[in-house]
């Protein structure tokens, strides 16, 4: 005689059963744990735009340290007293720009009639204006993204960068202090005031990137193609960011 | 008197060394590969499998006897699925920073084949206690090894461990690096974990010559 559970409609009843069941688990896990995981996600974006205007709580010369989740909230209000988002020819405040997810912008984009709301953050430290723009491209496996401010001569003042899946010890290295601490100082313009970017240039006599006005940094040995997405990036958002940092800090 | 008995502790023990899921049975390769550049990494990617495996044991396990063994595979694969998507979501609201970091690789848990191999070879014929014994162990076996090739390929690749420079500074030219001491780049690529659990299948093979097959 054939077992009990070998029949159809057992078999049927058994796949319901366990599909509800885990359902519900799974339903239940998510629901509790959502506005913690949306919570930490704002966190991060409000201590990478503090990170790259040098908000941080870095001690030693390698250390990558934000504000404290606890605190970030606070200081977020505090430093950053403008919130524009671009779209298009149009700018608006919005007090939620920096929640704005670039890669759901960039894919509405590609839908006719849409323009990508672009979030611009203007912050102040030290009575000294920062402008902030967010940027993101593709690196060797997956997405990079990152944070530039800039003073009011459009000089790079911090960049913070952050990339999905970097090989560890080589393109991930763009997180770390001595490669993103290289584009302190930096021009974005030439000496015609022309947009120039700036290259992760490799072999350019300048490792010590002393040479400020050039529109290089130094790349990372091992990590062409992440590098060539770094460069690349800056480009793409610096060129769509341009105009309106010009008409913010004239 | 003993807190296990014998069988039982060969239950852990086994996995641990004559029986590992990684160096001997060859299963899970693809995790031990892709997420031991760094030892923390292997450390949190080693206990989310030992939660997986053990409590999915005991789940299959108590389940054994009503499972339509026309389903027992899709019913294992829901298992691992939803308890995968459990560590993942309370990854994401505890230990944000890691949770980014082993990013694809805890879903990937889905696919380890020690988890099913388990199920399908283990949880379905034996009782929940001692199912989940034999989920402990060879979480543990699939544990060391991830832990010793992390640290080496951390160690070796990195000059750190968890994070800490042990060997100096490689900017400043401090501790190991001031007599010209480089970090290996090539121990923080993948094919290099392969090397490093081929060199400890190799050792484990010539202390104990009974793990060779004979052809």
């Amino acid at each position: 005689m054939a077992k009990k559970t070998d029949s159809n409609l057992y078999t049927f009843l058994f796949a319901i059963l366990m599909v509800v069941v885990v359902g519900s688990i799974l339903a239940f896990v998510a629901t509790a744990l959502k506005p913690t995981i949306t919570e930490n996600q704002r966190f991060e974006k409000q201590q990478n735009i503090l990170y790259a205007m040098g908000v941080n709580s870095n001690e030693g010369d390698n250390d990558v340290n934000f504000i404290p989740t606890d605190k970030v909230g606070q200081l977020f209000k505090e430093y950053i007293k403008k919130q524009l988002v671009i779209q298009g020819n149009k700018v608006t405040e919005d007090e939620e720009a920096y929640l704005i997810d670039l890669a759901k912008e960039e894919a509405q984009a590609k839908k006719a009639g849409y323009e990508k709301r672009l979030p611009l953050f203007v912050g102040e430290k030290d009575g000294k204006t920062y402008y902030i723009v967010p940027m993101r491209g593709k690196g060797l496996w997956d997405a990079i993204w990152g944070f530039m401010s800039f003073d009011e001569n459009l000089v790079v003042q911090g960049v913070f960068f952050d990339h999905k899946g970097e090989t560890p010890g080589l393109g991930a290295n763009i997180k770390e202090r001595f490669f993103m601490d290289d584009f302190k100082g930096e021009f974005i313009l030439d000496e015609n005031q022309n947009f120039a970017s700036i290259k992760v240039a490799k072999g350019n006599n300048d490792p010590l990137n002393n040479r400020k006005e050039d529109n290089k940094v130094d790349a990372l040995a091992g990590a062409t193609i992440t590098g060539n997405g770094v460069t690349a990036m800056i480009k793409n958002y610096l060129r769509i960011y341009l105009p309106h940092l010009k008409t913010l800090t004239k | 008197m003993a807190l296990l008995s014998k069988k039982d502790r060969a239950l852990i023990l086994d996995p641990l060394a004559d029986n590992n899921p990684i160096t001997i049975q060859v299963l899970g390769i693809c995790s031990a590969l892709a997420i031991t550049a760094q030892l923390k990494a292997s450390i949190v990617m080693a206990l989310s499998v030992l939660f997986v495996v053990s409590v999915g044991n005991v789940v299959i396990s108590l389940i054994r006897n009503i499972i339509p063994s026309k389903i027992r595979i899709i019913v294992q694969l829901i298992v691992v699925a939803a308890l995968v998507i459990i560590v993942d979501q309370v990854l994401k609201a505890y230990a944000y920073e890691l949770s980014k970091q082993l990013s694809v690789f805890i879903g990937l848990i889905i696919t380890n084949c020690i988890i099913m191999g388990r199920f399908e070879a283990f949880a379905l014929a034996n009782g929940p206690w001692r199912s989940f014994l034999d989920g402990i162990g060879n979480a543990l076996g699939y544990s060391v090894i991830l832990i010793i090739v992390g640290f080496f390929r951390e160690l070796l690749g990195s000059g750190t461990l968890l994070g800490i420079q042990v060997l100096g500074d490689p900017i400043t030219k401090t501790g190991l690096y001031a007599i010209g001491y480089e970090n290996n780049g090539f121990m923080l690529l993948s094919p290099m974990a392969l090397i490093v659990i081929g060199i400890i299948i190799w050792v484990q093979r010539s202390r104990n010559s009974k793990l060779i097959e004979e052809h």
